[in-house]
């Protein structure tokens, strides 16, 4: 048995020092009709060689890029992922240590994500960040919950429909427990319907909006801002991190919380897991955040050191009454992320932000030169975008899988009257090579009626 | 002394805002192969950010090397023991961490099409399969990210169950040894809690229950073994008491190391619960996440699993049998932005496949030996509140330490001196001065006995030199941390201003 040292002989011995003549001597507790009569029906024992054999069977079944060329984005985004991270996340002193509740033997795992609460701060302008949450639609759900925690009085959340739709989905989940309404804000143009927002915002206790929303587009932040302090809701944004080395940080706009997927900080797209959720507010709501934060103090000789704070909030304590059920949050994804942009710099992620722009416009209006298609949306837009064909966009995505090209996206599967329509994401991943191969193939598709 | 000594002495590794230069990058981008745009024109310059992010320029080697010296100020469990009881902090296979690095898994984006997700579809139906038969539960959904979520998923099914029966009904029952996640997962579900005190023996009272449960009931959560590592002796009469208002049984999993292969909690009358991946199957800890909680259920609460389902279909073209079911319209939802933690399930299910059945019970055998093994050589030396044999791990009490000034806390800091992990303490709530022992199976009976020598020598410490133990830990990288000025003068996020 490779992972279970002792030996037949070993268990004899030590059943004997604990006064045992047998395993099931230890078993007293458990009363005989409860037990498992003959063995679990699961496939093994697998040496390695055949259990990689297998998993590189499974891993081979799959399509992934190398074999096809991709423009999948919607929320999990193929940005290349220096060396150096993933050799930093494989050191085991970080993966194979847990939650540090022994701060004193953990301060790598502690001061990494200090570090890395530091860097959502100076991204989003906000004051404060928490440790992590799971996912980017998890932390849309907290954020909602946080701020009905903040505004008592109020029982109901507002959010566009600009709003990734799988955040969305798991905000109704969350809310729908406690009886919360939730109010979706209709679009104009791809973007909020800052009027309709007006209407809705009354009593709610958060308006959540997405910049750049899931279409790519920039919404009127400033203008929702407006109707949120007007309503006296706080104002939620979900970001993407890699969009603020030229975007606006929220904090600018007044957002009261932001939170986001940071999974395109150094991580790969894993069939969508693990994600990175993350949240920032300000210094008067840090006490209602959910989940770990670090703070720094001092050991008893002064020494600089860092620790779980706030634990007050938090389940192990608090029970009931907790912020947030959360307890184990994505460590070592956010480990990534605090790796990802030390080895980027500032420097390195304005010129990142500033090469996806170019690449995602030089891509939208090649595909709205091809005949029959065009951009579905006039507004400014950030790595995604989306184009109308004249057909379905399930035949399209089709044919272009035959061929190597997954061309995005079909929105129809999220907004039904949208069935004619892709969303496209450009990194700068993608060769201008890569671009014009989807345009040309696109065209193809298009022009020999396969489509 | 000069300056720099000085910030050696009171520094032990800066913050990576106070390294760098501006101008330097670890990462080159590819040319700009297309026309460079001016992101003011693009964007409108009123969207466009005026200054920073200021976030400090590092070459790879100082980015790598800080990070290097960051992991060496951790224990973990590839160095030594890590008893962290309820954590299960086993060893974690390497040839784990290689199958969940294969690019097929690693780059597949959640968005391809169904005919090119063939293989990871497929791994998590088969995981989905084996988790049912280890539990006996009917279905599975792996969406859930981590044990906590898998909880409010499990607490949503049952509140949809009563739902569809014409009352969600009010108020859940947990022991008072029960994780804390519970009452948080329960109320973030709609409920209320009611909690029950233990029996003496630390299970669940049965004439205490039968006084709460009533036709408001929705559930009982039970985490079995409980988390003194006692199994509930009475769990057939407690899921019949439940059962007898129309109640549901709910099963905290993350004990369900001590069960493999020998108890399966569907067979015995559990309705719904979760599973630690992360604990029981191996998948390490990640210094905290990504866990993965996937929920099993019983057939009558199949109709509840969040969305999609995966399901197979024969008849279907090769190529194209394993499939996202989205078609679920009494599902409680989504949980999770995509499907969860997809790589923690690939870890899991090699581990599964690397064991197999007899592999799955020799974990629980040799998890309940190892414990047993430990308990027995410390009883004498510290209060052992509940002494059977134990299952999985044991809760000692250090009361006894007490009497002469030294706290669970102050043992947990002095083991770390002697390069092992400290248990967890101060849980459950109801044993005074608690140290919670989880040594599982991946422990050498050296490893045992070695931790058993520290153990006594602390105890022989706190009688004759408590002052040794007090002011412990002196060998680690910093030394004991003062929490209260933690939270006092709140310092959350790097300010220039600190530097």
């Amino acid at each position: 048995m490779p992972y279970i040292p002792n030996t037949d002989k070993d268990r004899m011995e030590m059943l004997r020092t604990v006064g045992a003549s047998s395993f099931d001597d230890l078993l007293t507790n458990i009363p005989e009709s409860l037990r498992l009569r003959g063995d679990l029906d699961v496939p093994g024992p697998l040496s390695e060689p055949e259990l990689m054999m297998h998993m590189e069977r499974l891993a081979g079944l799959n399509k992934v890029p190398g074999e096809v060329t991709s423009f999948l984005g919607g929320g999990v985004y193929d940005h290349a992922v220096p060396a150096a991270v993933h050799h930093i996340t494989g050191l085991p002193h970080f993966y194979t240590a847990y939650t540090p509740y022994q701060a004193e033997v953990s301060q790598g795992t502690l001061q990494a994500i200090y570090e890395f609460q530091s860097l959502i701060a100076e991204l989003t302008g906000m004051e404060v960040a928490n440790a992590s949450l799971y996912d980017g639609a998890t932390a849309v759900a907290e954020a909602a919950l946080m701020a009905l925690g903040i505004q008592r009085k109020r029982r109901k959340i507002c959010v566009s429909e600009s709003v990734n739709p799988a955040a969305r989905a798991v905000l109704r989940t969350y809310l729908a427990a406690w009886g919360i309404e939730l109010v979706e804000i209709p679009l104009e143009g791809g973007v909020t319907d800052v009027g309709a927002a007006a209407g809705a915002g009354a009593d709610a206790a958060a308006v959540i909006v997405q910049q750049p929303n899931f279409f790519g587009l920039l919404e009127p932040v400033e203008a929702i801002s407006a109707v949120a302090e007007e309503t006296g809701a706080l104002l939620v944004a979900s970001v993407d991190p890699i969009s603020l080395g030229v975007i606006r940080p929220p904090a600018e706009y007044g957002a009261a919380i932001v939170v986001g997927e940071g999974q395109s900080l150094g991580s790969p797209v894993a069939y969508g897991g693990p994600l990175l959720g993350f949240m920032a507010t300000n210094a008067k709501h840090a006490r209602r955040m959910p989940g770990r934060i670090i703070g720094t103090t001092t050991d008893t000789e002064g020494r600089r050191g860092y620790v779980m704070t706030l634990q007050t909030r938090e389940q192990h304590i608090r029970r009931e009454k907790a912020t947030s059920n959360i307890c184990t949050n994505q460590g070592l994804v956010a480990l990534a992320a605090t790796a990802y942009l030390s080895i980027l710099g500032g420097t390195g992620l304005r010129e990142l932000a500033s090469h996806v722009l170019a690449k995602s416009h030089y891509a939208a209006s090649e595909l709205a030169g091809v005949p029959g298609v065009k951009l579905r949306f006039d507004g400014s837009f950030f790595r995604e975008f989306v184009i109308e064909l004249p057909v379905e966009s399930s035949v399209v995505k089709e044919a272009l899988t035959d061929i190597g090209i997954w061309p995005g996206i079909k929105c129809g599967c999220y907004y039904p009257e949208m069935d004619n329509c892709l969303l496209v994401s450009v990194t700068e991943k993608h060769s201008r090579r890569d671009i014009d191969s989807l345009v040309s193939g696109l065209a193809a598709v298009l022009a020999t009626g396969e489509a | 002394m000069t300056g720099s000594e000085k910030t050696r002495e009171t520094i032990v590794e800066p913050t990576i805002f106070e390294l760098g230069r501006p101008g330097r990058c670890g990462f080159r981008l590819p040319e700009l192969d297309v026309p460079a745009l001016d992101p003011a024109e693009v964007l409108g310059a009123g969207n466009v950010r005026q200054a920073g992010p200021d976030i400090p320029d590092l070459s790879e080697p100082e980015a790598v090397r800080h990070f290097t010296r960051l992991a060496e100020l951790n224990h973990h469990v590839d160095r030594g023991f890590y008893p962290l009881g309820s954590c299960t902090m086993k060893y974690n296979p390497k040839v784990n961490e290689d199958a969940a690095a294969l690019p097929g898994f690693t780059r597949l984006h959640p968005e391809a099409e169904e005919r090119c997700c063939q293989g990871s579809l497929s791994l998590m139906y088969h995981l989905s399969r084996h988790l049912c038969e280890i539990s006996g539960m009917d279905a599975v959904t792996l969406e859930p990210p981590a044990g906590a979520s898998g909880e409010l998923t499990g607490m949503l099914i049952v509140r949809a169950y009563h739902t569809a029966r014409g009352n969600p009904r009010s108020k859940v029952i947990v022991p008072d040894s029960a994780h804390g996640t519970n009452p948080a997962s329960l109320t973030l579900a709609g409920y209320d809690a009611v909690e029950i005190v233990s029996d003496d023996e630390g299970r669940i009272d049965t004439e205490e229950l039968r006084k709460v449960v009533d036709e408001e009931t929705a559930a009982i959560m039970i985490t079995n073994p409980n988390t003194l590592g006692v199994f509930e002796t009475h769990i057939e009469e407690i899921i019949e008491i439940v059962h007898g208002v129309g109640g549901l049984v709910y099963m905290d999993g993350a004990n369900l190391n001590a069960l493999l292969g020998i108890v399966r909690p569907g067979d015995i009358g559990f309705d719904v619960m979760h599973f630690n991946l992360h604990k029981t199957f191996s998948a390490p800890h990640g210094g905290g996440g990504p866990g993965s909680g996937p929920v099993g259920v019983k057939a009558a609460l199949a109709p509840y699993l969040p969305y999609p389902v995966i399901s197979r279909d024969d008849a279907r073209p090769e190529g194209r049998k394993y499939h996202f079911d989205y078609d679920r319209p009494e599902s409680i939802g989504k949980v999770h932005g995509v499907y969860g933690n997809f790589l923690v399930a690939v870890k899991a299910y090699a581990y599964i496949l690397s064991l197999g059945p007899a592999g799955l019970r020799r974990v629980a055998e040799n998890a309940l030996i190892n414990a047993n093994y430990l308990q027995a050589a410390l009883r004498e030396h510290y209060d052992l509140p509940h002494g059977d044999y134990c299952q999985h791990e044991f809760v000692l009490s250090a009361s006894r330490q007490k009497e002469h000034g030294v706290k669970a806390l102050d043992i947990a800091k002095r083991l770390l001196d002697f390069g092992v992990h400290a248990p967890t303490i101060y849980f459950p709530l109801i044993v005074k001065e608690a140290l919670m022992i989880e040594p599982t199976e991946t422990e050498s009976r050296e490893s045992l006995d070695h931790f058993a020598e520290v153990m006594k020598e602390i105890a022989r410490e706190s009688e004759s030199d408590p002052a040794v133990v007090q002011g412990a830990p002196t060998a680690t990288p910093v030394s004991r941390l003062d929490e209260a000025r933690a939270a006092k003068d709140l310092d959350v996020t790097w300010k220039r201003r600190n530097a």
